[in-house]
């Protein structure tokens, strides 16, 4: 009898046991930690998830020249990019958006330095027959005003809109340069949490339509060209691809001494060519 | 009289014994026990600290949670965030009603088709598998609750995704509630199928002989006679298993499609409501924090404030439910 008790009670002891074992094994190891050593500079790097695998790039790039220094990259989003350049959790934060009015107003302290700037590619499931949009019918697709792939040319069938869920800077990035003040996504739209799961999601179902950074650009999905324009690097640079955005960094007052040269290591040749082999497009 | 002064006797001889005993084992045993009571107290005490550890830590989180989420019920209103639907925070607004529907509907959908398949598979494991059969199956059944939430999602992305959008329905994406709906009811399944095994075990085998010998089947007694009596226990697994659903994250996240929807039918037949996209409140969480600054932080650990509020209300009801069983079993037998 009872029985259900009885597992809910040995449930109870083995967890109050595991959990002391836990507490001990964290406090065991807590204690063995070294300090770290003094003579290595490290800098951490928060935010936008669009720039972390770039940044990554970069600091492994810098510390093969510079041994006494480490970089650590940590992703996060731009919020909290801004968030913690401005409240000096990190020493550079990253946005791949434009760093808002209200942000300055919060951290009035914040310097942003533009490092690479990056297209964001309207990318379709393979099965979908439309290679080329205008801006307008980008605009009308993602807020919901054409809802079928017949009224752009292609096959009766509902379109799939996939977008980034709100507060991503790639998201933020495409509703200013696409949407504009006024539209809104709609609200049909498949939410994914980063751009590999956008294209996951456009690549595995027939009939969406989504937008991803160039970075992430690849053969399983069809890239749509904008009013003719395919996006491509070379197209984004000369300035003919309309859906281009900066690449931030963000520190907290100008930078000065290591971190002033990391930043410039970043904006030299050797650094701009490793934005450019990163599929990024180099600011000079 | 006689038997009077024996029983008086062989009582006082007794008590003698046991002084006896009694003075004797200290002797021996103060040696011993001066380590042992060492240990045992020192057991005890870890023992309680971590009970008590459990217990701060979940009023901790509690609070916690609570106090991040002040600024949100008091900037934005308790109204406004629990019964509007629209949730913008680029444009300040943050209703949850959407995700609160969410979040019912895809539970509820898994409780739909987990709930037949677990209480039958726990009748089986419980009253018709012979024991070959049943040290495989229990195994198996557990070994269901290991498989990480991802993997789950995983399987929900790749396999199940696309089966759901062969369902023809214009706006049918394949993600929304029944993909999340399908991927819940197998996670669900361990825990519902071992406390209604458990509850089922416990109702007492003369129940089982009553039954029969009454000339009912086997089939008629375990519907009539074994699952009514183990009806609290039952409950309690289903509730446990809201409880589970209810807290589900990456699974949802991978397979419901996130959109903050009202979850309607797509065309006239009521039943393509299950082909919405929709929003957990875990889901919302999960995907919004690492953007979230300022009220919108805030208003997210609101929906967390939901969420833990929700899921204390389903785990107390299980609690409750289970202790009946247990009480109703004592008197029963008693």
């Amino acid at each position: 009898m009872g029985s259900v008790e009885e597992t809910m009670n040995r449930f109870k002891r083995v967890f109050s046991i595991s959990f002391t074992l836990a507490l001990v094994l964290i406090m065991i190891t807590a204690c063995g930690q070294s300090p770290q050593s003094s003579e290595n500079k490290i800098f951490t790097m928060v935010g936008s998830s669009t720039i972390q695998p770039l940044a990554e790039k970069l600091a492994e790039a810098y510390m093969a020249e510079n041994s006494s220094v480490r970089v650590d990259v940590q992703g996060g989003g731009s919020s909290v990019g801004v968030k913690a350049a401005g409240g000096q959790t990190a020493d550079i934060g990253m946005a791949s958006r434009d760093v808002k009015e209200s942000e300055f107003s919060e951290f009035p302290n914040i310097v942003v330095t533009v490092i690479a700037r990056d297209g964001i590619a309207i990318i379709a499931n393979e099965n979908v027959g439309v290679s080329d949009l205008s801006l307008e019918q980008i605009q009308k697709i993602f807020s919901g005003q054409i809802k079928n792939w017949s009224e752009l040319g292609g096959a009766d069938a509902h379109i799939i809109v996939v977008s980034r869920e709100e507060g991503s800077g790639t998201r933020t990035a495409f509703e200013e340069m696409v949407l504009g003040e006024d539209l809104l996504m709609t609200e049909t739209a498949i939410l994914q949490p980063s751009n590999g799961s956008v294209r996951t999601t456009v690549s595995t179902t027939p009939d969406a339509i989504g937008y991803l950074s160039f970075g992430y650009l690849d053969e399983s999905v069809k890239a749509i060209s904008v009013d003719g324009v395919a996006p491509t690097e070379a197209n984004a640079s000369n300035g003919t691809y309309p859906v281009v955005r900066p690449l931030n960094i963000i520190t907290y007052g100008e930078p000065s001494g290591d971190l002033k040269l990391f930043i410039d290591y970043i904006l030299s040749d050797s650094g701009q060519t490793i934005v450019g082999d990163e599929g990024y497009i180099a600011v000079n | 009289m006689e038997k009077a002064n024996e029983n008086i006797k062989s009582a006082s001889l007794s008590t003698t014994d046991r002084e006896a005993l009694h003075e004797s084992k200290p002797a021996v045993q103060l040696f011993d026990m001066s380590g042992r009571m060492v240990m045992d107290k020192t057991v005890k005490f870890v023992l309680f600290v971590s009970a008590i550890l459990s217990i701060i830590i979940v009023l901790a989180i509690g609070f916690f949670i609570f106090r991040e989420s002040l600024e949100a019920w008091t900037q934005i209103g308790f109204t406004d965030i629990l019964l509007r639907q629209v949730w913008r925070p680029g444009q300040e607004q943050f209703g949850i009603l959407a995700m609160i529907v969410g979040s019912v509907a895809v539970t509820f959908g898994a409780i739909v088709l987990g709930v037949p398949l677990a209480v039958g598979s726990a009748v089986f494991l419980g009253e018709i598998a012979p024991k070959g059969v049943r040290s495989i199956l229990r195994p198996a059944v557990q070994l269901l609750a290991g498989i990480p939430s991802v993997v789950y999602g995983l399987f929900g992305m790749v396999v199940l995704v696309p089966l759901v959008r062969q369902i023809n329905v214009p706006g049918n994406s394949g993600f929304g509630l029944l993909a999340a709906s399908i991927v819940l009811a197998v996670m669900i399944l361990p825990t519902i199928t071992s406390v209604t095994e458990d509850a089922i075990r416990s109702v007492p085998d003369d129940y089982r002989s009553g039954s029969l010998a009454l000339g009912a089947t086997k089939w008629q007694t375990i519907i009539r006679v074994v699952l009514p009596a183990g009806k609290s226990g039952i409950i309690a697994g289903i509730i446990l298993g809201i409880g589970r659903a209810l807290g589900e994250t990456m699974a949802m996240i991978m397979v419901i499609g996130n959109s903050v929807l009202f979850p309607k039918p797509l065309n006239g037949n009521p039943l393509t409501m299950f082909l919405s996209q929709a929003r957990t409140l875990t889901g919302n969480i999960a995907v919004e924090i690492n953007y979230a600054t300022g009220v919108h932080e805030s208003a997210l650990f609101a929906t967390g404030v939901v969420l833990f509020l929700l899921i204390i209300l389903v785990n107390g009801s299980a609690r409750w439910l289970i202790n009946r069983q247990t009480q109703i079993q004592t008197t029963r037998q008693g």
